[in-house]
């Protein structure tokens, strides 16, 4: 039984991570319909960021909740940043382009993110340090979950309800959905699309930051590499609960972290990756919708 | 005025990327020994080039723009001068002669060494033109080709390991089972919209590569298979140096046999159809074409390609290991293709040699080549969608009469 709560419960980390990741996926396909390759690197960006800064002050001998705090902050600020130039370098000037064309300067994006941080920083896998406190009431506890998980699950949960307060009830979400629906006539009532679409960019790439110092803090080390797969993976999860919707993607998420943990914990470990990537076409060939997502017939 | 306004703009975007690289182009935190290592000199560099680069961008922005309405002005399809240059039957006459000779004469007058790199970009050439059947033909984005290739890189490695087939043997063998494969994963994923087909075919490539890189009884797992016979010549023994000349033109003959047949698919019935899908997939049914089976025919025959290709890697480095197949690897067809001109053959072929030969000659570079090959894909796709050579439409002009319609050109 601890086994299997032990499973559940990395499953729900998981799930937590790629569902904060796959919020800005989905954010992204609803409003302008690209797959946002470099948002996974958008997400490692963040991790890096938050190390650089977690480090400097660890030796210049802040206290850690400081620490953390202000590692959190600069990493969500930069990642929001580089979320916003990318869009400006990689996707605005090629939005009324085919498609193909769009994918395509997303994956070099991506790629250039990368190496960029390959050449300016290492390709060795670096130590994060644990930023996360120990809790004492979770002691006696300590067997099945950790406290950095706790704070994942407590986080994951707070910015899920943020997101969709200001989804909801603010004006910006209001215009962000009236673009989703239809660009030009958002743009006929006085919205402006370019402004909507950068923020956007903005709140994904800030979710994906906080993901990415979480995840980063949880398991202790990052290296250049971590975004891709982890991208890949909230890809999944974005589409498995329908791509576009936002409590699809968290509930996709939480599918694939269980469905992954329990894979790995009870059949083997070794095709790990393996099965998101067939789970994913398996869902595709069926229900390319997704969970939540409504069959929409293609418009001639 | 202007000056100054544009000058004020560059500032600023330079001020900017200097702040967006600070912590990670400046700060290096060696957490081992505990010091903190400032590079005040990078951020220089970084305002210094965006602040350049910030200039060039938007004037050539500017240009697009006005390429863009003087097109509509003038009506019609305006060629380049090397568009105009290939359609000169002369000039491309005498071109493809030279081109001849000095494949001819390559391996005999540069060193060995050469010759190899030759051989890379060659192989290159071949993915690239097979993978401009999918992409540029058929439009369809495949980021898992190089699966393919991997699968006729191992058929041809277990082949002989286990049975002593020949490379002769190996290579149709390759190539039929990178068909085989092709039809396998492109039936299922060929209904999906080009998005998710990008991600599933790059889920794929990904499969392949891990039970290549796991299933350690049938693939050797991540030590990969060694001392594979290079291609044999009529049962002579060859030096080194004479296999790689063999080689080299083995691959000169290859490349020309792709040629020869993706020009001729280019301009076949099957070849407009995918022209045709590419451009709108209703009115494509609409007129009978069927959809399934194209598309899969555009796959499968790209997939062949990525086998021989295979084959020939296998034969030509004699060791493989997963790690040779990585999903980078297609990107890197992919930027060929990209770059030299989706749908060009021409434009692949250049494409290859820039992409492949380049670095391989500007050492100090090749450090920062996927860094470059990540910036050529944005930087084509934001100003030169169509590539350095951009494929021509066939198109029929009205001759005599002078209509005064200019879009029915």
């Amino acid at each position: 039984m601890d086994y299997f709560l032990e499973l559940f419960l990395g499953g729900l980390t998981r799930g937590s991570i790629y569902a904060l990741i796959a919020l800005g996926y989905t954010m992204v396909y609803g409003i302008i319909e690209l797959i946002n390759f470099a948002h996974g690197e958008i997400y490692m960006i963040g991790a890096f960021t938050a190390l650089i800064v977690a480090g400097v002050l660890t030796l210049m001998g802040w206290n850690e909740i400081a620490i953390l705090v202000i590692a959190s902050i600069v990493a969500v600020i930069y990642s929001s940043a580089y979320g916003f130039t990318i869009e400006k370098i990689a996707y605005k000037p090629i939005r009324k382009a085919p498609r193909l064309s769009a994918l395509i300067s997303a994956i070099g994006m991506s790629m250039f993110l990368q190496n960029y941080v390959l050449l300016a920083q290492t390709s060795d896998f670096l130590p994060f340090p644990s930023l996360i406190p120990q809790f004492e009431f979770l002691e006696p506890y300590a067997h099945i979950i950790r406290p950095s998980e706790l704070v994942i699950y407590t986080v994951t949960a707070s910015v899920m309800v943020a997101l969709t307060i200001m989804i909801k009830f603010t004006s910006i979400g209001k215009a962000m959905r009236a673009t989703s629906q239809d660009k030009t006539m958002a743009a006929l009532v006085g919205i402006d699309v370019d402004r909507v679409i950068s923020v956007t960019f903005i709140v994904g790439s800030a979710t994906a930051a906080i993901g990415g110092v979480l995840i980063a803090s949880h398991i202790g080390q990052i290296n250049f590499y971590i975004g891709f797969i982890a991208g890949i993976k909230a890809f999944v999860a974005a589409v498995l609960g329908g791509i576009g919707s936002i409590p699809g993607a968290v509930l996709g998420a939480l599918v694939l972290g269980w469905t992954e943990s329990f894979f790995t914990g009870y059949v083997s470990s070794d095709y790990e990756d393996v099965f998101a990537f067939v789970f994913l076409v398996f869902i595709l060939i069926f229900r390319p919708a997704g969970i939540l997502g409504r069959s929409e017939a293609e418009k001639v | 005025m202007r000056v100054a306004e544009e000058l004020k703009k560059s500032a600023l975007v330079s001020i900017w990327f200097m702040f967006l690289t600070f912590p990670i182009m400046v700060i290096r935190v060696n957490t081992i020994y505990n010091t903190v290592e400032w590079r005040w000199l990078n951020m220089a560099l970084v305002g210094g080039g965006s602040f350049f680069l910030s200039m060039l961008w938007r004037f050539m922005i500017r240009r697009k723009e006005r390429g863009k309405k003087k097109a509509e002005i003038k009506d019609g399809v305006q060629l380049t001068l090397i568009q105009r240059l290939m359609q000169n039957r002369r000039v491309t006459l005498s071109g493809i002669v030279l081109a001849a000779i000095f494949a001819m004469i390559y391996p005999f007058v540069f060193s060995m060494y050469q010759t190899s790199i030759m051989i890379t970009a060659l192989i290159y050439v071949m993915c690239g033109l097979g993978l401009n059947i999918v992409i540029g033909l058929a439009g369809l984005l495949d980021l898992g080709y190089v699966a393919f290739y991997a699968v006729g890189a191992y058929s041809y490695a277990l082949l002989n390991y286990h049975f002593g087939i020949s490379f002769w043997m190996a290579l149709p063998v390759g190539a039929a089972l990178g068909f085989m494969f092709g039809v396998l994963l492109g039936f299922p994923v060929l209904r999906l919209r080009g998005d998710y087909l990008a991600i599933v075919t790059l889920g794929f490539g990904e499969i392949i590569r891990l039970v290549l890189e796991n299933w350690n009884e049938f693939s050797h797992g991540p030590s990969g298979i060694a001392n594979i016979p290079r291609p044999s010549f009529f049962g002579y023994d060859l030096s080194l140096q004479q296999v790689t000349i063999w080689i080299y033109f083995i691959m000169i003959g290859l490349v020309i046999f792709t040629i020869f047949v993706v020009g001729r698919l280019q301009n076949s019935r099957l070849g407009r159809a995918w022209v045709a899908l590419r451009e709108d997939e209703i009115a494509c049914q609409a007129m009978g074409i069927d959809k399934t089976r194209t598309k899969l025919s555009a796959f499968a025959l790209g997939a062949t390609w990525a086998g021989m290709a295979g084959v020939m890697f296998a034969a030509k480095t004699t060791f493989i290991n997963p790690a040779s197949f990585t999903i980078w690897e297609s990107v890197i067809i992919l930027c060929v293709v990209v770059l030299g001109g989706m749908g060009s053959i021409v434009g692949v072929i250049l494409g290859a040699m820039v992409l492949i030969l380049l670095p391989e000659y500007l050492r100090a570079f090749s450090e920062y080549r996927m860094l470059l090959f990540g910036a050529v894909l944005v930087l084509m796709m934001v100003f030169r969608p169509g590539g350095i050579i951009t494929n021509v439409r066939r198109t029929y002009r009205f001759k005599g009469k002078a209509t005064t319609d200019g879009s029915s050109a």
